[in-house]
């Protein structure tokens, strides 16, 4: 089963409300949420695979209630008590803060520009060759669940599981989410842009020329 | 099988409910450890309401409709000649720039969270990241241009991209009539931030 962050397809939502260009928070924290997830995810404890599962596990209640800055509070807090940053009782208030041995790994003001610069690459050298060619026909798995943890990561939604598709390009090797995120390896493998006609996701497409296109690994995908 | 064991403990429970002394609780916290400095967050949130936005991206669209070898360039490796140009770094690691034409309208999502190219676009904008858009455009993504005021002529399929892994996507707009021999300062005016999502088409000369 799916989790309720994989959301695609989804009935029952309602307008999109468009939004000025200057507008970038909508509220004195957000700014700040932001920052701080983004300097705590340089003490190094944790992955960008690890930090989205931490989104992912909210409970469905408080993922759904929650705006988008408090489920980033939300899965900061599960990370740092889960990466051994904090203690539970720490984060209650329980017990005074201390200066922690990671504190030589504190993102500086001066490090800012270059850490933001430099980002996280997600290509790899691999072992695994390509098993498939642009234009091929491809066929996602059926179950769209992490195969090597159950309840686990994965980048395959619901809504394109099962799905014939066509390789439309193909994007090197990168790390495989299914396995970073649960401290198993990067485990990097083949990475596609495959092209699913809308009629073969939904029952009933708005065009019949529609196309919807997903990145997914080799190991999502077989050959048919 | 190993069993994934976040399901029955959620840490931010033990925080303050509102969310503005939730997220103060906690960079009080951090920074008492000595594993946050505020000056920092100063400098992070100041590069992305001032210095990274999408006049970066209207700069990328803008120079490609003037420039065919800078076109091309993007076409062939949009990583490389995007990183020429200064644009590169933190959720713009790997690039492609899906350009539109009378056949097809491009548009981008991530409806499993909220990929974004940071480094063309900035910080995406709420709606980006909506339950609404995430759930409706790869079902329904003419319902949802129509949120925009955008209709599609019959003849043009849409394609949309479901950013589900580290690539982003940037959309190249078409380059609206009536804009021969114009500067690139002049068509940048025209591009804006949705365009290069794809709720929206270029604006048209006035």
């Amino acid at each position: 089963m799916s989790r309720v962050h994989d959301m695609g397809g989804r009935f029952g939502d309602g307008a999109v409300i468009p939004e000025a260009e200057d507008v970038i928070f909508h509220a004195d924290w957000h700014p700040r949420a932001l920052a701080l997830t983004l300097a705590a995810g340089s003490l190094g404890k944790w992955n960008i695979d690890v930090s989205r599962h931490a989104r992912e596990c909210l409970s469905p209640q408080d993922y759904t209630a929650f705006s988008y800055y408090e489920k980033w509070m939300g899965g900061l807090a599960a990370l740092l008590v889960d990466g051994g940053v904090l203690t539970r009782d720490e984060l209650a208030g329980k017990t005074q803060a201390e200066i922690s041995d990671l504190a030589v790994k504190k993102l500086t003001v001066d490090q800012v520009a270059g850490v933001l610069a430099r980002g996280g690459p997600a290509d790899r050298d691999s072992a695994v060759a390509p098993m498939f060619e642009i234009g091929d026909a491809v066929l996602t798995r059926r179950i769209a669940e992490n195969v090597l943890v159950d309840g686990g990561h994965t980048r395959l939604p619901s809504y394109a599981a099962g799905a014939r598709g066509h390789i439309l390009r193909y994007h090197g090797t990168h790390v495989l989410p299914d396995s970073n995120a649960h401290g198993l390896g990067e485990a990097p493998e083949p990475l596609y842009a495959v092209v699913f006609p809308a009629s073969e996701l939904w029952q009933h497409p708005e065009h019949p020329r529609d196309e919807v296109v997903l990145d997914l690994w080799q190991s999502y995908l077989a050959p048919t | 099988m190993p069993h994934d064991s976040h399901d029955h403990d959620h840490p931010h429970a033990l925080l303050p409910p509102e969310p503005a002394l939730r997220v103060k609780a906690l960079e009080t916290i951090l920074t008492r450890k000595g594993l946050v400095d505020p000056a920092a967050l100063d400098e992070i949130i100041d590069t992305y309401e001032n210095k990274i936005g999408p006049r970066n991206g209207a700069h990328v669209v803008a120079k490609a409709w003037r420039e065919p070898d800078f076109a091309q360039a993007l076409r062939d490796d949009a990583t490389a000649a995007l990183s020429d140009l200064g644009y590169f770094g933190r959720q713009g690691e790997h690039m492609v720039v899906v350009e539109n034409t009378p056949e097809t309208h491009n548009l981008v999502v991530c409806t499993l969270c909220s990929c974004y190219p940071w480094p063309l676009l900035g910080i995406p904008p709420g709606w980006y990241k909506s339950d609404a858009y995430r759930a409706r455009v790869v079902r329904e993504p003419r319902r949802v241009l129509a949120d925009f005021g955008v209709t599609l002529p019959e003849e043009t399929a849409v394609r949309v991209w479901d950013s589900t892994a580290e690539v982003r996507y940037l959309v190249l707009p078409m380059r609206p009539d009536g804009t021969d021999g114009w500067s690139e300062e002049a068509l940048m005016d025209l591009v804006s931030r949705d365009s290069m999502i794809g709720t929206a088409v270029a604006g048209t000369p006035s």
